[in-house]
């Protein structure tokens, strides 16, 4: 009825109107040419995210991580556990021996540098995937029960978020971590989703009571329709965007929370390969031979903002009010 | 009090300035949104005028370009994405889109204000509202707090709110929907500017409360003998304080008229259904008549009128040819004065 | 069958809601088991018989306090004691300015809020007190068109589903493989191409929507459809599309609308019989030409004397009647007569007895169109609208 009175007032996306004369009464024609092809709006995410240079930086970056993590034995020849001293210690790197095992130096045990960091990706990849997998499953569960059911269940939930928002996560970490002398990557992972779900439970809970009290929500109330169809229909679709959006960005995260951990000497342990403990040995090294630290770092860097920045872009194509 | 009164005709004082230069004066005006969709021409060449004293009532629809035009006047248009290619505002004469930013802002707020639909959002929700309205003061006037808190009050005295001494420290929430546009009309009358713009300024209000503010800005009008553009889409609102009509369709005038001859004898076919599609309250008609299809999408606008696709009256020449405004005359050939038509048939329209 | 038995529904003397006192005796159908019940509300009705009644509903939204330990300190009377009845086939119109209660009185008869008190029959039976398969039943056959078409249909769903929902919540109505034809007929029947079962809401300007939001409402065969504000959120020119539409499903579907709207003009336009709600109360009640000629309530003439006519000549020596002041807040009521902070007429008695919404005793037994009920200790006709 009215323009809208915030931003360009346009009435934008409408179908033009051709009708033919047939209309008359309900002033209706069945030929109004209709809008363009059906769009759905993960369809119009996926085409804004398509139009982000950040997004296939960070996509390419991402897939070439994974491929990493997955198949280490494709991209170097050499054994990241063979210390061979007579590879000198702390050999310098020789930058113009593409992919070989000097192609970095070698650290402090005579290991190919090169070699460790591609095989340390798995570690830092794992733990990041697991941790987000798993907060997301269980606090996004918990917290869209929570926003859903409200009452004592939202009581309960958000008292109990309190608490664990409460503790400093990396503080908390390390304490858990303490407690077990065999720190394999699962116990890693399961620490930081164990102090991490806080997150996304108050994301997914917000979300949620934003979400339900949607008139569409109650048009299928109205209908008759059941607490499961609400939830997974209606409820859950339209209340998931934010989720992923910090889901990514956590990821990132969680992956800097295990590196700095393994380097506490707290998270992950020999024999395990992680960024972390190889920047952890470097650090006596560092004054002479800063690129035995350099390289595990810079890998770490360039992983985290890869997941930082397809979370932003993700973001910005999810809401493009955001911007 | 509650009261019953006749109500009485508002004659206001047009009065001409010595030269005869209108107070506000749009001369074929253009805006356009670049969008990923493509370029939306949101209005297209559109010319208006309001002298002192004088309520001009832009009547459209969604997508009409009406609110987009009252934006470009006041400069708060976004660019980008909005563009303006062509056209110029004259204020008193002069061109504000050739004015330096600073001139500009000396004429908003000072010498045109604005008044908005939605005074909630309008409003700042964290500051009183005394703050507020003295804040123009303080800012533009340079008075102190104790002098701007005083000007405060006096301007809620004038909006009529009630107990406005005790009341200048509230924040907006705390005040109803009615009260709140009070105090945002008490917001643009305070430096007393010569021309009101008021975009919607009752559709988010009740009727009885609707009635209560138009009747305040009416009179506030003649009082300050100010201009007033008055935006909406309600034909009853127009019909009850307008002197002069222009109706908008797609980024167009399609039809000037003084307000009393529109509804008599409307001369563009849209005007026509516009009017002839609004049930009313005095009687109960049969079906209603509907303009079929839907409000112009400004990515794509027809070809030729833009109308012509929902017109009962379009022939071929309608989607080639783009009508201008013609002088509407009586039958005999005297010249209708403000009338103007943008349809090639509007003689059929009006004398058919 | 069930067994039926006359009951006077409204006739509890504890009861100090009552403000109905001629309100028609309810036909209560007292179903013994639930299949009695689905019977009951299956059963079709005759034309100009009541289908939906009523009586005394009230519903009180708690105030409260603290956050784990809730203390209620007041509660906001949204409704506060409503009786009407919708006739089979007809058009009951239901006015009032925001917060009088009108928009939870068709969630009340929505079931989507529980009465606090009161009764609404349906076919005899009382849907706030049903559940299992005859609420299921009801819930089919009484459905809702929603005020806002860009929030009430779920964005990431395509038209064909947000159509077909409600097969999927009720399969008996149609079997699998016939419901895609089905959602392409609806398509056809509100007026839109049935090849866009396919596209999702956003990409159809309002006025499609709400005709998608309609042909869900008509999916199941619905007796009753409650619409709340179907069109305040459309562009006027489309306004009068979406109005013929409704009144032509009406004829070809056999519906009873309840239409809920702030536009007096629309409502008077669509409506067989009109309400007058003020603060959770109703005011006045009778045929179109009732209460649009001959209002007897005082507030119902201030309303319709404050809606701008669209005809420049009349702007000139109409009665206006300018209301005082705001509605006051439904937590905190005034006592007696609702109306009598802002009404001019207002004598002590109004603060102490509240009025009764009846025929006024000087109409009584003259066949006046005044007399019709309102509830107004002064009632008296005022016609402004002509004025």
């Amino acid at each position: 009825m009215s323009e809208p009175t915030t931003g360009t007032g346009l009435a934008l996306g409408g179908p033009a109107s051709h009708a033919d004369a047939a209309a008359v009464g309900t002033g209706l024609s069945k030929k109004d040419t209709g809008p363009g092809k059906p769009r759905s709006l993960w369809g119009d995410a996926w085409y804004e995210l398509r139009h982000r240079p950040l997004f296939w930086v960070s996509a390419v970056l991402l897939v070439l991580l994974l491929t990493i993590a997955a198949f280490p034995g494709l991209f170097t020849g050499a054994d990241p556990r063979d210390g061979d001293l007579t590879n000198h210690f702390l050999t310098k790197p020789e930058l113009t021996h593409f992919f070989q095992a000097d192609w970095f130096g070698y650290d402090v045990q005579g290991r190919s540098i090169y070699a460790r960091v591609i095989y340390g990706t798995r570690a830092s990849i794992m733990v990041g995937v697991g941790v987000t997998v798993m907060v997301t499953l269980f606090g996004g569960l918990v917290g869209m029960l929570a926003g859903y059911f409200g009452g004592w269940v939202d009581a309960i939930v958000s008292r109990l978020v309190d608490i664990f928002f409460g503790l400093p996560f990396l503080l908390g970490s390390m304490v858990v971590l303490n407690a077990f002398t065999e720190r394999k990557v699962y116990v890693v992972i399961a620490a930081l989703a164990f102090l991490g779900w806080t997150t996304i439970a108050r994301v997914m809970r917000s979300s949620v009571i934003t979400a339900k009290q949607a008139d569409y929500v109650t048009a299928a109330r109205a209908l008759g329709a059941g607490t499961t169809r609400i939830l997974f229909r209606h409820v859950l679709p339209n209340a998931l965007a934010p989720t992923i959006v910090v889901a990514t960005i956590s990821l990132g995260a969680y992956i800097s929370a295990e590196a700095t951990l393994s380097y506490l000497g707290l998270g992950l342990a020999d024999p395990t390969i992680s960024w972390g403990i190889d920047i952890s040995a470097a650090k006596d090294a560092i004054r002479d031979n800063p690129h035995v630290m350099l390289f595990p770092a810079g890998m770490l860097s360039l992983t985290v903002f890869a997941f930082i920045t397809l979370g932003d872009a993700v973001r910005d194509a999810l809401d493009p009010k955001l911007r | 009090m509650t009261t019953i009164e006749k109500t009485t005709s508002a004659t206001s004082r047009v009065e001409e300035s010595d030269d005869g230069t209108p107070l506000l004066e749009v001369r074929d005006l253009h805006v356009e949104f670049h969008t990923r969709e493509g370029l939306a021409k949101a209005v297209n060449g559109v010319n208006y005028s309001v002298r002192a004293g004088e309520t001009l009532a832009v009547l459209g629809e969604s997508g009409s370009g009406k609110s987009v035009t009252a934006q470009a006047i006041m400069g708060i248009l976004d660019m980008p994405p909005g563009k303006i290619p062509q056209g110029q505002i004259l204020y008193r004469g002069e061109d504000m889109l050739t004015m330096s930013n600073e001139e500009r802002r000396k004429i908003r707020g000072r010498k045109i204000a604005m008044i908005f639909q939605d005074a909630l959002s309008a409003l700042n929700p964290v500051l009183s509202v005394g703050y507020q309205l003295g804040e123009m003061f303080r800012v533009h006037q340079g008075l102190s707090k104790k002098e701007a808190k005083a000007k405060a009050i006096e301007l809620m005295d004038r909006v009529r709110i009630p107990a406005a001494k005790e009341r200048v420290g509230d924040y907006p929430h705390q005040f109803s929907g009615g009260m709140r546009q009070r105090i945002m009309i008490a917001m643009a009358l305070a430096l007393e500017p010569d021309l009101i713009i008021a975009d919607e300024p009752t559709t988010a209000l009740d009727v009885t409360v609707q009635a209560q503010v138009m009747d305040l800005l009416a009179e506030l009008q003649r009082e300050y003998n100010m201009g007033l553009i008055l935006i909406t889409h309600d034909l009853g609102v127009v019909a009850d304080v307008a002197d002069k009509i222009a109706v908008m369709y797609a980024g167009r005038i399609v039809e000037t008229a003084p307000v009393h001859e529109l509804y008599k004898r409307p001369a563009h076919p849209y005007a026509r259904g516009l009017l002839e599609s609004i049930p009313r309250l005095d009687r109960k008609g049969q079906e209603l008549y509907a303009i079929k299809g839907l409000p112009p999408n400004l990515l794509k606008v027809p070809s030729g009128c833009a109308f012509n696709p929902r017109c009962p009256k379009a022939e071929d020449i309608c989607s080639t040819e783009i009508p201008v405004l013609h002088q509407v005359t009586e039958q005999d050939g005297t010249e209708l004065p403000g009338r103007g038509s943008a349809c090639h048939f509007w003689k059929e329209t009006l004398h058919g | 069958m069930a067994e039926i038995e006359k009951k006077a529904a409204v006739d509890r003397s504890d009861d100090i809601q009552d403000a109905t006192p001629n309100v028609t005796e309810v036909e209560t159908v007292d179903a013994a088991t639930e299949e009695a019940a689905v019977e009951a509300i299956e059963a079709p009705v005759e034309r100009g018989e009541p289908i939906l009644q009523v009586r005394n509903l009230v519903k009180h939204f708690p105030l409260t306090q603290g956050i784990l330990f809730k203390r209620q300190i007041g509660a906001v009377k949204a409704v506060d004691g409503i009786s009407f009845d919708l006739y089979q086939g007809e058009t009951l119109g239901i006015v009032g300015e925001s917060g009088c209660g009108k928009s939870t009185v068709a969630k009340l008869l929505m079931t989507l809020e529980t009465a606090t008190a009161g009764e609404v029959f349906y076919k005899g039976q009382d849907i706030t007190r049903l559940s299992g398969r005859a609420l299921r039943a009801v819930r089919r056959n009484i459905q809702m068109v929603f005020q806002d078409p860009y929030t009430s249909l779920n964005p990431r769903m395509t038209v064909g589903d947000i159509i077909g929902e409600p097969y999927e919540i009720h399969p008996e109505v149609a079997p699998k493989g016939d419901r895609r034809r089905k959602v392409q007929e609806l398509l056809d029947v509100v007026g839109l191409n049935p090849e866009y079962i396919n596209r999702y809401p956003h990409q159809f300007s309002g006025g499609q929507r709400q005709r998608i939001g309609i042909a869900r409402g008509l999916a199941l065969n619905p007796e009753i459809i409650i619409c709340d504000e179907p069109v305040s959120a459309l562009d006027v020119s489309v306004q009068a599309q979406v109005i013929n539409l409704m009144e032509k499903l009406q004829d070809e579907f056999n519906l009873s609308y309840v239409f809920i709207a702030h536009d007096l003009s629309i409502v008077r336009h669509i409506s067989d019989r009109v309400g007058v709600m003020y603060l959770g109360k109703m005011a006045e009640i009778g045929t179109d030409t009732e209460i649009y000629d001959h209002p007897t309530h005082p507030y119902t003439q201030a309303l319709l004397s404050a809606v701008p006519v669209p005809d420049p000549e009349s702007r000139e020596g109409r009665e206006r009647i300018i209301l005082a002041g705001d509605v006051p807040s439904p937590a905190n009521p005034p006592s007696g007569c609702r109306f009598r902070t802002r009404c001019w007429k207002a004598e002590d008695r109004c603060s102490k007895e509240v009025p009764l919404l009846a025929v006024p005793e000087r109409f009584a037994g003259s066949d006046t169109p005044a007399a019709h009920e309102s509830a107004c200790h002064f009632a008296e006709e005022k016609d402004v609208v002509h004025a």
